[in-house]
């Protein structure tokens, strides 16, 4: 009974079974898998929902490993990482957390928006990004040295304007950067076809509005509509929506509330479809 | 919004005769009995209203004669025109729109606003769109299609036309319901939009229409061949306006047909457009259901300076990025070239063969100079040294290009008696106080030493404690308790809790505080010694906690001449320089508060933390140079202000010296918490108290 809870909180690991469909738009496969092999870690930099938990994904499937993703939030402390003691029958058993796990089995981990987490957990992903390679589980005294396959990556949001969620140069700098953004517009208009079966036109629409709304950002637009939501946009379009309906659900809506910010970005949906 | 009496009872009975109304008007004209002016032609137009239509022009022509005489005997003269058509909400709206148009651009557009009581009428009866109302949406509008900034503003004459950078559009506009009107100002904004995007401005006019001997009958006429060729242009890359761009020239005669066919072709330019000129020349212009323009003397102007800034913009782009390849700037062995994609929008750098990203302010900029040019200038692709050319910040993007801006930063002002906002109505100065006497503040601490020490200790205990918190999932301690609980649990056959462990925090206060200081002449003497003090004693005492806090004077004279004094910025230390800045705090001007509270309210929001308080120390009720902001004015101007902030997320407390405790306090400073001291030798022991019962 105790045995099945913990094997069902245990972090599962395993490789991925079918290949994603990810577009490259640069030298970015080249060079994650030199890091890979070089043993060095990544930091994927970009707005969200521009491809790099897909891209991350694409990798692990490519050099066959497994892909731990944890994603982080301003309550994710160290113990959330490395691992913690539970009570089990009479004592106490350990449970390794999602790094620690990750780190045994040689996989990829990936901290996704990792300056959303509290800051200690910082301290705990230096020693596993310089040469040591070690990560120290100071509950249980040990030491875990990471097989070369071991990768860490780590992902954030330049974008951001606090600047509580700025990343510190003793953290950034200990990483490879991949700049990530949306990608060319005959390339973006691919992957939205590609991945809702829309045809290459409508798709095409598609990205001019997200350039329309990308040139708000800044007035009154935080972020403009990412590759995601396009293909959120693809998806109602492929259901049957009309091209402006879905638009304006999945991407005049989720870009924000402010009515008369959203008048304008239905302005501009209206202006392509 | 202020509203006069509406009687119903018996209006004969109640009119006001000719004496009362000449009384009346005496009050509201009293200080220009010098013009000349008699009453008599008001008084005839008064004398036969009935009375709630006389009150209102009375109160609105007192309201309007506070910010220009002229508007208010207008109002007096063209309400009974008014309230023919308009209801007494809408007369209001009526005024208020042409005080708003003294405000934005002179006596001038008020009176023409005031006369146009028929465009008003159709505004209000929602057949018309005023350019004000969807000002923003469209705004966003222009700026989602341009990609770089590219502004809106009100056009002088009703005649639509841009100079690339500000797009002016007919402050009405009447298209037979509101959503037409919205269709028909979004297809105006799209079409000259597209004068930028698709190389109207291209050609080189002063060459091309020299032969021409009716300049004007020429540039007509290119307006219509290229409102042609645009609108099919923006047809194709945006669908979704078709229609509404095709309205913009479905009434043109047929004798153009073969003109808009040809120009409809996907590679027709203005070259295309200029060779129909000479065809057309001699006819009369078609009437087009807008009045626009094209002023290629203002643009050449315009974009002559932006190709300049977009250049050397460019230029450092390229610098930047040869420097990162480890190239040398005048290498002749570099080869850079540049391709532009087939839609024309953007630009691949290539540095000896290999394909460089530009940074974002330089694709920006070979955007920019290739809407402008079609090509990127030869010169633009020569790197600029370091330092060559460093781009101004253009403050104040909000602002019509018409007005001269040279203040850090414009704040809106509440005008109670129109019930309404003077839009970027007050310039704030930024300053630094001088720094200044060095033995001042040792002084102070010296001979406030005890009271000094009690403070900081009673500071102390409100700093964040350690905290031991229990029953946690995780931490370094077990915790016993819940440990013995968990095992007597399990003994019992229950589910035992898996929280078992304690850890220790700090609780961060994550506070910003910013204090505006009273500069004001009237503080002079004591007050402003007072003043020194309590600042003394406040950053003696904050210094205990981790809380963030800065510093600021305020003084000022009239609207155009708001000075705020920086004593301490937040990230600033209390050393010596602060010290020194306090000692230096003098009286100065007048106590205009609102543009103070407006933009330090703007500056607290920048802080990070989780609470923001904005503390006042002043001596009074506000007041400023002239009559106007002396008096309710600026009571209500203050309380507006002090509202805002609190919306915005800021607390505020003021703290007044006002030995009078006069009622309009509580009013005033309604919206924020306040204390009213007495007596001014107290506040640098109260002001530490304040603060202290503030945050705790």
């Amino acid at each position: 009974m105790t045995e099945l809870r913990l094997r069902a909180l245990a972090t599962e690991l395993e490789t991925l079974a079918a290949e994603p469909f990810y577009q490259a738009t640069g030298d970015e496969v080249a060079l994650f898998q030199a890091a890979h092999k070089k043993r060095l870690p990544v930091l994927l930099k970009g707005p969200t929902g521009c491809g790099k938990t897909r891209f991350v994904e694409y990798m692990a499937w490519k050099l066959g490993r497994p892909l731990v993703t944890v994603a982080c939030h301003d309550d994710l402390t160290s113990a959330d990482l490395v691992g913690r003691y539970l009570l089990a029958g009479e004592e106490t058993v350990w449970l390794d957390g999602p790094l620690t796990a990750a780190v045994r089995a040689g996989a990829i981990c990936y901290l996704d928006e990792v300056v959303e987490a509290r800051k200690d957990t910082t301290v705990v992903i230096h020693p596993l990004t310089d040469s040591r390679r070690v990560l120290p589980i100071e509950k249980r005294g040990e030491l875990v040295r990471a097989p070369d396959d071991f990768m860490l990556v780590v992902s954030y949001n330049p974008g951001y304007q606090s600047v509580l969620k700025e990343l510190k140069q003793s953290t950034r700098q200990r990483f490879i950067a991949l700049d990530f953004n949306y990608p060319p517009a005959t390339l973006e208009a691919e992957i939205v076809a590609r991945e809702t079966g829309i045809d290459a036109a409508l798709a095409a629409q598609l990205v001019k509005v997200a350039e329309l709304t990308r040139n708000l950002k800044g007035q009154g637009l935080d972020e403009g509509a990412s590759t995601r939501l396009l293909v959120h946009a693809g998806h109602l379009i492929a259901a049957g929506l009309a091209p402006r309906v879905a638009s304006e659900a999945a991407i005049g809506r989720a870009l924000g509330d402010d009515p008369d910010v959203q008048a304008s970005v239905d302005d501009l949906i209206s202006a392509v479809f | 919004m202020t509203s006069f009496p509406r009687s119903s009872d018996s209006e004969e009975q109640s009119r006001l005769t000719s004496d009362e109304l000449r009384q009346r008007l005496d009050q509201i004209f009293y200080f220009d009995v010098s013009s000349g002016r008699n009453y008599d032609d008001l008084i005839d137009v008064l004398a036969l209203l009935p009375r709630p239509k006389q009150d209102f022009a009375l109160h609105w022509a007192s309201v309007a004669a506070q910010t220009h005489l002229e508007i208010g005997y207008l109002v007096i003269l063209l309400t009974p025109q008014a309230l023919r058509h308009l209801s007494f909400k809408q007369a209001e709206q009526w005024v208020i729109a042409a005080l708003d148009a003294y405000d934005g651009s002179g006596v001038r557009s008020a009176v023409e606003r005031l006369r146009n009581i028929e465009g008003f009428t159709q505004g209000a009866a929602g057949q018309a769109m005023s350019l004000e109302s969807i000002e923003g949406r469209l705004a966003r509008f222009l700026q989602g299609l341009s990609g770089r900034p590219l502004r809106l503003a009100p056009a002088r004459e009703g005649v639509a036309w841009t100079d690339t950078e500000t797009v002016f559009l007919p402050p009405s506009q009447d298209a037979g319901s509101a959503s037409a009107a919205l269709e028909r100002y979004k297809a105006l904004a799209a079409l000259h939009w597209a004068q930028g995007r698709y190389g109207t401005f291209q050609a080189d006019f002063d060459v091309a229409l020299a032969t021409y001997p009716e300049r004007n009958q020429a540039l007509g006429w290119l307006g219509v061949l290229e409102a042609l060729r645009l609108t099919a242009c923006v047809g194709r890359e945006l669908p979704g306006l078709r229609v509404s761009m095709e309205d913009l020239v479905a009434a043109l005669p047929p004798q153009l047909d073969a003109a808009r066919a040809d120009l409809a072709r996907p590679d027709a330019t203005v070259q295309d457009s200029l060779d129909w000129l000479p065809r057309l020349i001699h006819s009369p212009l078609p009437p087009l259901p807008w009045r626009g323009e094209l002023r290629p003397e203002v643009v050449a102007r315009v974009r002559a300076g932006r190709i300049n800034e977009q250049t050397q913009i460019l230029r450092r782009a390229i610098a930047g990025l040869m420097a990162a390849l480890g190239k040398q700037g005048g290498d002749v062995e570099t080869a850079l070239e540049i391709a532009i994609d087939a839609a024309g929008l953007s630009a691949e750098l290539t540095i000896d063969g290999q394909v460089v990203a530009l940074p974002p302010e330089g694709k920006a900029a070979a955007q920019s100079l290739i809407q402008d040019l079609a090509e990127i200038p030869p010169e633009a692709m020569t790197p600029a040294g370091p330092g060559a050319w460093k781009p101004v910040d253009k403050a104040g993007s909000g602002v019509t290009a018409t007005m001269e801006i040279k203040a850090d930063a414009l704040v809106d002002e509440w005008d109670f008696r129109r019930g309404a906002y003077r839009r970027q109505w007050c310039h704030v100065y930024l300053h630094t106080v001088p720094e200044g006497d060095a033995a001042y503040v040792p002084e102070v601490r010296r001979r406030h030493g005890p009271l000094i020490r009690q403070v900081r200790r009673r500071f102390e205990a409100l700093r964040g404690e350690d905290r031991m918190l229990r029953r946690q999932a995780d931490g370094p301690e077990v915790d016993l308790d819940a440990l013995v609980e968990a095992i007597a649990d399990r003994r019992g056959g229950a589910e035992p809790s898996p929280r078992l462990f304690a850890r220790r925090q700090r609780d961060e206060r994550s506070l910003a505080a910013l204090f505006l200081v009273d500069m004001s002449g009237s503080t002079k003497g004591w007050i402003n010694e007072a003043e020194r003090e309590a600042l003394v004693m406040l950053c003696e005492a904050l210094e205990m906690l981790d809380d963030r806090y800065a510093i600021w004077g305020f003084s000022g004279w009239t609207r155009t001449r708001c000075d705020l004094y920086r004593i301490k910025d937040f990230d600033a230390p209390y050393d010596a320089t602060v010290q020194q800045r306090i000692a230096a705090i003098e009286a100065k001007d007048y106590t205009r508060m609102g543009p103070p509270i407006r933009h330090l309210t703007q500056e607290l929001l920048k802080e990070p933390a989780k609470h923001r308080l904005l503390v006042s120390l002043s001596d009074g009720r506000p007041d400023d140079f002239g009559d106007e902001y002396r008096g309710q004015y600026g009571i209500e101007d203050t309380r507006q202000a002090l509202l805002e902030a609190r919306q915005a997320g800021v607390r505020s407390f003021c703290v007044t010296i006002d030995r009078h405790g006069a009622d309009y306090l509580r009013h005033m400073y309604g919206p924020a918490a306040y204390t009213v001291l007495d007596d001014v030798r107290k506040l640098p022991l109260k002001i530490a108290d304040i603060y202290r019962k503030l945050t705790s």
